[in-house]
């Protein structure tokens, strides 16, 4: 399990924390919300409500037989508008439940603190509270806290590198919601019996080290670990081998090195839920962008459209050129300001005209930038070659699968290649070269 | 299918929302390019431009702007005739053409400076796909073929200034036809009163320059320390004056400007020091035991040769990464 490295590298990407000192503020609830069935890694939920149905805040909308799925809780009280189909960002198309809000916010009567003895019991119980991973994948964090080899995990690493530009939502919730966490943590380490905790912040986040610190200082299980704020520490294999030391190969899970990770903002989410019982139909995301009249943290009930959110923080000051769902570094552009937030949404960026300048793509030079960038060490430019020549051979030979389009590659390119996107096709073409299963 | 369906949807949300761009992330870039890198280059190199023009008059300013200009007009004709998209603004031929004239003497006549800008320009660069993409170092190259054309104006040295007329010749030359006597003190060598190539006898506006990259982080010191360190350990093995080995001839330069070009250089952190182990050896073996007095640009040019194996053969082993056991 050695490296010859102790520290992965990355880019020198600008911070942009405009908004760090912007307390999260809720916004007012929307006329109309439209909440997706797709808000996690796996096969989407299907629709448990039909058209003209009364549903509360915390009803279940959603839910699936599928292992990787996690249920979608309605946001608002009111009525079930429609059922229909949106274009998600990335193309494919998703179901979504369209509700008209009354403006009560009535609970449902379902949601009241789970109760919790043993492990199973939490995992179900975590389910139920529709979590998914905060921090951008989406993955549902149940499964993350059922893992197959349970007696083998004993570290919890809670992830606030938050190294995406311009996010600060996470750091926010450090501010806002410590005694949250804690309990979260205190949760998490009970009934999956975890010896040691690393919460891992950047440290371009002092306060929020500072204040962590203090708080957890008379616990020895619990570490706080200021990372070097290079792009990308937040990424999970990259956070797990700078905290424990511990290194996640090609196709194992964080579990598979006794490690479970969870955001910080899930494991706020956590103890929040083991108090309240409201399942996750708020997040906190970041506004911010050239074209944003006033940069806030905003609370938000998921399937709120982007425009509501927009307008909420002043609308645009200019014509945006560029909606961004999540950072600038690994977020996607979405065509429309009609989409919904989801789960795991963390940000919402509009740029401007001058922060979307595209340069063309100029031969390479070989200066190696992208591979001393990759914090994998994998060959950015020696892939697109194989790429190009649809050699999946040497693709595998060169670890393509292992890259996970942090961007760096693409950031230091001075030729301004689009290295990531070709990784990302190169991967496209490994996968279609195995066999179907 | 899927794309008609983005069609549609953003025919829809055009009627809202002004047209919102889609491109795959990152979506923001670090503000150099390949034109920052090349001028950044070009300012290491003005400390042995300067020299150039002190030790050997305005001629060799003369010798660099024709050289500079013949590379940029080459590559500029060489891309109009092949319809191919114009490189010339991302300066890579000015480097060139600057790096050529510091290998030349500064009495050479002009219309051969002119002959190997083409050289290095359309026969070492162009024809084998531009920037990036050639194997072989363009100025080294054409060095070559001119020492090999123009062998007597090649090897007809001025005395810089501040160096008596008469002792014009390098000291590699003095070395060896066994005139040690007439040799030029450590410190001589170090400032640059010596014979030899413009650009290549001042090592410390060299050093300077190349100390400016390095700070700039436009070459790593895997290639100059390990290049300058074989020459020093393989002097001392053949039983010459290490200091004196690196100091003389093209190493100074090559180490720091020649061998560090990213198009015929390894990408690897190893793969560099391998490289530069490689290329000292060889200088040290042809300044020894063959009849050239200098190799350096030589040495190069044979590692050049060796980049593509060097690169395969010094992989990164990525994060994460499988390896299969070696079953023995």
């Amino acid at each position: 399990m050695s490296f010859s490295q102790k520290t992965l590298k990355g880019a020198k990407v600008g911070h942009f924390k405009n908004t760090e000192n912007c307390p999260s503020t809720a916004m007012p609830i929307p006329a109309e919300v439209c909440i997706s069935m797709s808000q996690h890694l796996g096969p989407p939920c299907k629709p448990t409500v039909a058209k003209g149905d009364l549903v509360k805040v915390g009803t279940v909308i959603g839910d699936s037989d599928a292992f990787l799925s996690a249920p979608v809780h309605s946001s608002v009280s009111g009525t079930v508008k429609d059922i229909t189909e949106i274009v998600t960002a990335n193309g494919a198309r998703s179901q979504v439940v369209i509700i008209t809000t009354d403006g009560e916010q009535t609970v449902d009567e379902n949601v009241k603190p789970p109760v919790v003895e043993n492990h199973p019991d939490f995992v179900k119980a975590i389910r139920a509270s529709g979590l998914v991973g905060l921090g951008g994948a989406g993955f549902p964090t149940h499964i993350k806290l059922n893992p197959r080899n349970l007696s083998e995990v004993d570290t919890l690493v809670v992830n606030a590198a938050e190294c995406e530009p311009y996010i600060t939502s996470d750091y926010r919730t450090i501010i806002e919601r410590p005694q949250d966490i804690l309990d979260g943590i205190a949760a998490i380490k009970k009934y999956l019996a975890i010896t040691q905790v690393k919460i891992a912040v950047e440290n371009n986040k002092p306060q929020a080290i500072e204040l962590l610190r203090r708080m957890t200082a008379d616990d020895s299980s619990i570490e706080v670990v200021s990372l070097r704020a290079i792009y990308p520490k937040g990424a999970e294999k990259v956070t797990t081998f700078e905290t424990t030391g511990r290194m996640i190969k090609d196709g194992q899970l964080p579990a598979d090195v006794g490690v479970i990770v969870n955001n910080i903002t899930s494991v706020a989410f956590i103890g929040q839920y083991m108090r309240t019982g409201m399942p996750l139909v708020t997040k906190c995301l970041t506004v911010d962008g050239g074209a944003i009249a006033e940069p806030k943290n905003v609370i938000a009930p998921i399937g709120t459209r982007y425009k509501d959110v927009v307008a909420f923080c002043g609308g645009y000051k200019c014509p945006p050129k560029k909606l961004l769902m999540g950072g600038p570094m690994m977020g996607i552009a979405v065509f429309s300001d009609e989409y919904p937030v989801l789960k795991n949404n963390n940000a919402l960026l509009a740029l401007d005209e001058s922060q979307t300048v595209v340069y063309p793509e100029n031969p390479c030079i070989r200066c190696g930038r992208c591979l001393h960038a990759c914090p994998f060490q994998l060959m950015p430019r020696a892939i697109e070659m194989a790429a190009d020549n649809h050699n999946v051979d040497r693709l595998k030979k060169l670890n393509v699968m292992l890259c996970m389009e942090c961007g760096c590659c693409s950031y230091v390119c001075p030729a301004k290649r689009n290295l990531t996107f070709t990784n990302k096709m190169a991967k496209q073409q490994v996968r279609a070269s195995m066999p179907k299963k | 299918m899927a794309t008609n369906v983005t069609n549609q949807a953003q025919n829809t949300a055009a009627e809202t929302t002004p047209k919102l761009m889609i491109t795959p992330s990152p979506h923001v870039k670090d503000s150099i390019t390949t034109q920052d890198i090349m001028f950044t280059v070009l300012v290491g190199l003005f400390p042995a431009l300067l020299a150039a023009v002190w030790y050997f008059g305005m001629r060799a300013l003369i010798v660099t702007l024709v050289s500079v200009i013949a590379c940029i007009a080459f590559e500029w004709l060489f891309n109009m005739v092949v319809k191919k998209d114009q490189t010339v603004k991302d300066l890579s031929a000015m480097v060139t053409g600057v790096i050529l004239a510091f290998n030349l003497p500064s009495t050479i006549p002009l219309w051969m400076v002119v002959v190997g800008a083409f050289i290095a320009i359309v026969v070492v660069k162009c024809l084998f796909g531009g920037i990036g993409t050639n194997f072989a170092n363009p100025a080294a190259t054409a060095r070559i073929f001119m020492l090999v054309s123009f062998a007597t104006p090649m090897t007809t040295w001025t005395a810089p200034r501040g160096v008596d007329a008469s002792a014009t010749a390098t000291p590699l030359s003095l070395i060896a036809s066994g005139e040690t006597d007439k040799l030029p003190s450590l410190m001589q060598m170090f400032i640059g009163q010596r014979g030899g190539s413009m650009g290549e006898t001042c090592a410390i506006a060299i050093i300077l320059g190349g100390a400016f990259l390095l700070y700039k982080g436009i070459i790593s010191w895997h290639i100059p320390v390990s290049m300058l360190a074989s020459v020093f350990v393989f002097a001392l093995l053949f039983g010459e004056n290490p200091l004196y080995a690196i100091l003389s001839g093209g190493v100074m330069i090559g180490a720091f400007f020649m061998a560090t070009d990213y198009s015929t250089s390894p990408v690897t952190d190893t793969g560099k020091i391998v490289f530069g182990i490689g290329i000292g050896f060889l200088t040290m073996v042809i300044r020894s035991f063959c009849s050239y007095p200098e190799g350096c640009s030589f040495a190069i040019l044979l590692m050049n040769i060796l980049v593509p194996h060097i690169d395969s053969l010094t992989m990164t082993k990525p994060f994460g990464a499988i390896f299969e056991q070696k079953k023995g």
